[in-house]
Formats: structure tokens, sequence, C-alpha cells
């Protein structure tokens, strides 16, 4: 109570609310005992400091709105083409992009005409049917590999894959380095023999294991193609602190062929069975969330999606976000050839609104295909 | 109205974080510098970022009163553009062609290294912040960003008095200040 006592005496004194009697009696306290000079000058630096802060904030907000409402003038947007060589240029920078994007494009068509005439012959009732029944069979597969593991409870999230034809499990990853290296499950990578990874702007490429821990079950992969190009600039972060309860985050992963958003709150600190390497959280995911990145508001990832509970609805696991540089200093220690894994410490996610957030995330999310 | 006054009255309007203000000069010079960015291995995303760093060192300099700009505007953002993207590409060692720099520029290094202190300062606050949590969060940015007065605080927050209110925000700042001064002394 003495101290705030001290407070309110030393912000009436520094703002002139002071009787010109109770100023200079306090002046002669100040001149007397050191302890309280020394707080005065604390103090004055202190409501300096956020006084310098919350000018910088508003001034930083309504940057952003200038930034927002000039967007949609027009006035901010992406180059346009200009003469000839640009063209050229652009032709030359997307020509590889272009002929995926057409031979998925045909691979589509080729699908829908083919799902067309085996939908023409069925009725409608007994492919719906059919569809859950499988669904259902996938889950009850994935429980039962997972019995006498590390959890019990918990059903590793994995799903069999019904695109494409070298995929038997589908799961999730996320760029750690631009210059290829993804993060996920160990447990989704774990009997892959061919890995492949696709994003949501259809851009895939083949990859291959670089390091695997089971105790966090995570895993690095390497994208080997030699299409893929290095990203410079990785718009989010990865945290190294835990996170505290109530943290609110979004997930991005492949529970169906496209990707899919979800929200969340971060429940316990500990995992499965009082697990330290990881959280819980309440979250809807389902098979193929596995090694979805969990991102808060900051962007910073702060873990990866691991399992969920079978009995219990919403109640997912995540390992914690400081498991992956733990992982890579191991990789360090284990490999002294391998190669420097720097991870991303881009901002380029903070205060803008979440669909934005997104859109700048998601093309670094990837699906991990494999068999 | 000469091109001097004219961007003198843009400077006083910043200073005061004016909105015309903050858009003409947006206007006036954000597509220079995002093809500076992207012609240099940068993203449209980059460009935003750097552009809106750049409009911070403008607005700090902008209130302070011994600062007179001696070049046009254009050239000192693109200064400090070019500045901070050169670092910020250094940082991902992609620093490996020459900058291309076909216009004027002006020497910033002094900006830039403050600009990076204050930047340190504003995410430690901002730290501090975001540990005391609720409701003292919202409590000391009702009273210090959004300057309400404590008789609406009181009103706003449901304390019996402008006094209750104030004690509590007292409170609360001997917390932020600790956690500040915690972080301050370690960094």
């Amino acid at each position: 109570m003495d101290e705030l006592l001290l407070i309110e005496t030393v912000e009436r004194y520094l703002s002139g609310e002071m009787t010109p009697q109770e100023r200079s009696f306090f002046e002669e306290v100040r001149k007397k005992t050191p302890e309280v000079d020394q707080m005065v000058v604390e103090h004055t630096f202190f409501l300096h400091g956020l006084e310098k802060y919350s000018n910088l904030k508003s001034f930083k907000h309504s940057l952003i709105e200038t930034e927002a409402k000039l967007m949609e003038d027009g006035v901010i947007k992406e180059p346009s083409i200009h003469g000839k060589a640009r063209i050229i240029q652009l032709w030359s920078k997307y020509k590889r992009s272009m002929a995926v994007a057409a031979s998925i494009a045909l691979f589509i068509s080729v699908l829908t005409a083919g799902l067309n005439i085996a939908y023409n012959n069925q009725s409608k009732q007994n492919d719906f049917i059919s569809l859950k029944r499988e669904l259902t069979k996938d889950i009850k597969e994935g429980i039962k590999k997972e019995v006498g593991s590390r959890l019990d409870t918990a059903s590793h999230i994995r799903q069999k894959t019904p695109i494409t034809d070298h995929g038997k499990y589908v799961g999730t990853s996320f760029l750690i380095d631009g210059k290829g290296y993804l993060v996920t499950n160990y447990h989704v990578i774990s009997s892959m023999k061919n890995i492949y990874v696709g994003n949501n702007k259809g851009d895939s490429y083949y990859a291959e294991v670089v390091y695997t821990d089971n105790a966090s079950d995570l895993a690095i992969l390497k994208i080997t193609d030699t299409s893929y190009k290095t990203i410079i600039n990785l718009p989010y972060s990865i945290k190294r602190a835990n996170s505290d309860l109530g943290e609110q985050f979004f997930t991005l992963g492949f529970p169906r062929n496209e990707i899919v958003y979800g929200e969340g709150y971060v429940s316990a600190k500990s995992g499965n069975d009082g697990d330290s390497l990881a959280y819980q959280l309440t979250v809807s995911a389902n098979p193929g969330n596995s090694g979805g990145p969990v991102i808060n508001k900051n962007g910073e990832i702060i873990g990866i999606i691991t399992a969920k509970d079978a009995k219990a609805d919403g109640v997912v696991y995540a390992t914690k976000s400081k498991n992956i540089f733990r992982m890579l200093d191991e990789l360090k220690k284990a490999d002294t050839t391998a190669p420097l894994i720097k991870t991303p410490s881009g901002n380029g996610l903070k205060g803008i609104e979440r669909t934005q957030q997104v859109k700048k995330m998601e093309e670094f999310v990837f699906m991990v295909v494999g068999n | 109205m000469s091109t001097t006054e004219q961007e003198q009255l843009l400077l006083t309007g910043l200073a005061k974080s004016d909105k015309s203000s903050v858009e003409a000069i947006y206007r006036e010079n954000y597509a220079i510098i995002q093809s500076f960015i992207l012609n240099n291995n940068g993203t449209i995303d980059d460009a935003r970022d750097i552009f809106q760093e750049a409009m911070v060192v403008l607005y700090e300099k902008s209130k302070d009163t011994t600062f007179s700009l001696h070049c046009q505007i254009r050239t000192y953002v693109y200064s400090i553009c070019r500045r901070l993207w050169l670092k910020r590409l250094q940082q991902l060692s992609k620093y490996s062609s020459q900058v291309e720099s076909l216009e004027e520029i002006v020497p910033v290094e002094e900006e830039v290294e403050e600009h990076e202190k204050r930047n340190t300062d504003f995410l430690l606050m901002e730290h501090a912040m975001s540990k005391i949590g609720e409701p003292c969060k919202s409590l000391l940015d009702a009273y210090y960003l959004q300057k309400k007065s404590m008789q609406d605080i009181a009103a706003e927050f449901g304390y019996t008095n402008a006094d209750n209110a104030k004690t509590q925000k007292y409170k609360c700042l001997v917390r932020l200040k600790k956690l500040f001064f915690s972080q301050y002394k370690n960094a």
C-alpha cells in the first residue's frame, strides 16, 4: 500500500497537481531520501516510456487503417504487367506452376468424368452410406494401430487418403525454413516409404525424412524436388516460451483434400497422462490434422497438433513448439554435417486481421501424402 | 504554396497523426518503395512492412521539434526504406547482388539505429502489457492509450467511484512497472 501511495504522490508531483506547499515539502523529502529521488527518476522514465508506447501504438493502428483503405482504393496493389520484357519474365517465372496447374486441371477433369460415370450408375443414398462406412473403418484402424503406444487413450490422427494412388496416409506439415524444411508428426511419416507434399496452391513436391524424434513425436522433412524454389521470408515465427492457459490460436490442416481452418484455446499445460512435452487444446481436429501448426494471434507457432482423445469431445493434444528447437539442437549434435536449419522469425502476421493472416499463412502449410 | 511548404504542412499533420496527412504521404510514396523492394528480392508484403516502418521513423522525427527535413519527404522515405531493406537482406544472408538505387539518397544511419532501439523498447512494453492480464490491460489501455477520464473508466469497468478505479489503476501500474523493469534489466 505504501508503494501505491508513493506512486500516486510521484504522479501528482510530475503532473503538477500539487499545491506549492506540498511541492516544496516533497522536494525537501526528495533531497533527503535518495530512495524517493530514485523512485521519482524511475517513474518519470517509466511513464515517459509508456506514453511513447501508447503514441506509437495508436499511430501504428492508424497506419494499418490507412493501408487497408488504400488497398481498397486500389492504390496498393500487386504490380501490373508493363511491356513485353515483363511478360516474358513472368512467363518463365510461372511456367512451372502453370504446367503443374494444367496437369492438375487435366487430372481433375478426368477424375470428374470418371466420378460422373460411377455416380450415375449408383443411387445417391448408397454412395453416401458407403463413404461414411469407410471413414468409420479408418478411424477404428487408426485407434487399433496405436494401442500400446505412448498415448493409450488417444488415437493418433491419421487418415487414409482417397485422393492419390500413391498415398495411403495423409497428414499436415509446415515450413520451418524457406529452403524446403518442413515439420510434421513422426507418426504421420513413420510408415511412409515415399513421401509427397502439396499445398493449397497446387504446388506438390517429393520430400524425404531428415530427422525424427519419437519422444516428442516430431519429424523434419526436406523437399527434394529441384523445381522447389526457396522462399525468402516466412511471415511467422516459432515460439520458444510456453504458452499460457487460455491463449487463443488458430490451426490449418488437411482433414479433407482442401485446407481447413480451426480455432480454439490452450486448455491445459500438459498433454495426455501429464505429458509435459505437449499441451491440451480445445479445438476441433480430425484425422489428417496431425502435424498441423497451432498459431497464436501474433503469428507465432506455439505447437503442432498430434492426437485427440478418442473418448472425449474436442480434447486435442499438441506437441509444444519448443520441441522443434530441441530437435534441431539434437540434429546438430547427431550429425555435424547436417545442413543448418534457420527457423523463421517473421512478424508479417502481427496486427492484421485473421482472414489476412490465414491468406498469408496457407501456402506454407503442406499436405503430407505417402504410402 | 511551394512544395517545401506543402511538405512542411504534411509533416506537421503527421506529428499529430492526422489521418489525411498520413494518407497523403502514403499515396505519394508507396508505389516507388514497392517497386524498389520487388526489384530487390522482396515481396509485396515486405514492401508494406518496410514502408510502415519508415512511416514510424518519419512520424517520430516529425514530432521532434529540433528536426528539420533538408530534402524531400520522398527522398527521405526512400533512403530509410533502402537502409531497412538492406539490413533485412543481410540478416537473411540474401545480400548477393548490389541493391539497385537510381533514386537520390541521404544518409540515415542514425535514424535507423534509433528506430531499432525504439522498436526494442516498444516490444518490451508490449510484452509487459500482454503479461499483466485482465482487467489491468484494459484499464491501463483505457487510461493511457485511449486517454479516458477516471469517471468514464469507473463507469465502464463497474467500479463504485473514480477513486476506486484510480487505486486499481495504480495497482496495475505497479505490476506493469515490475514486469517492464524485470525484462528491461535483462535486455
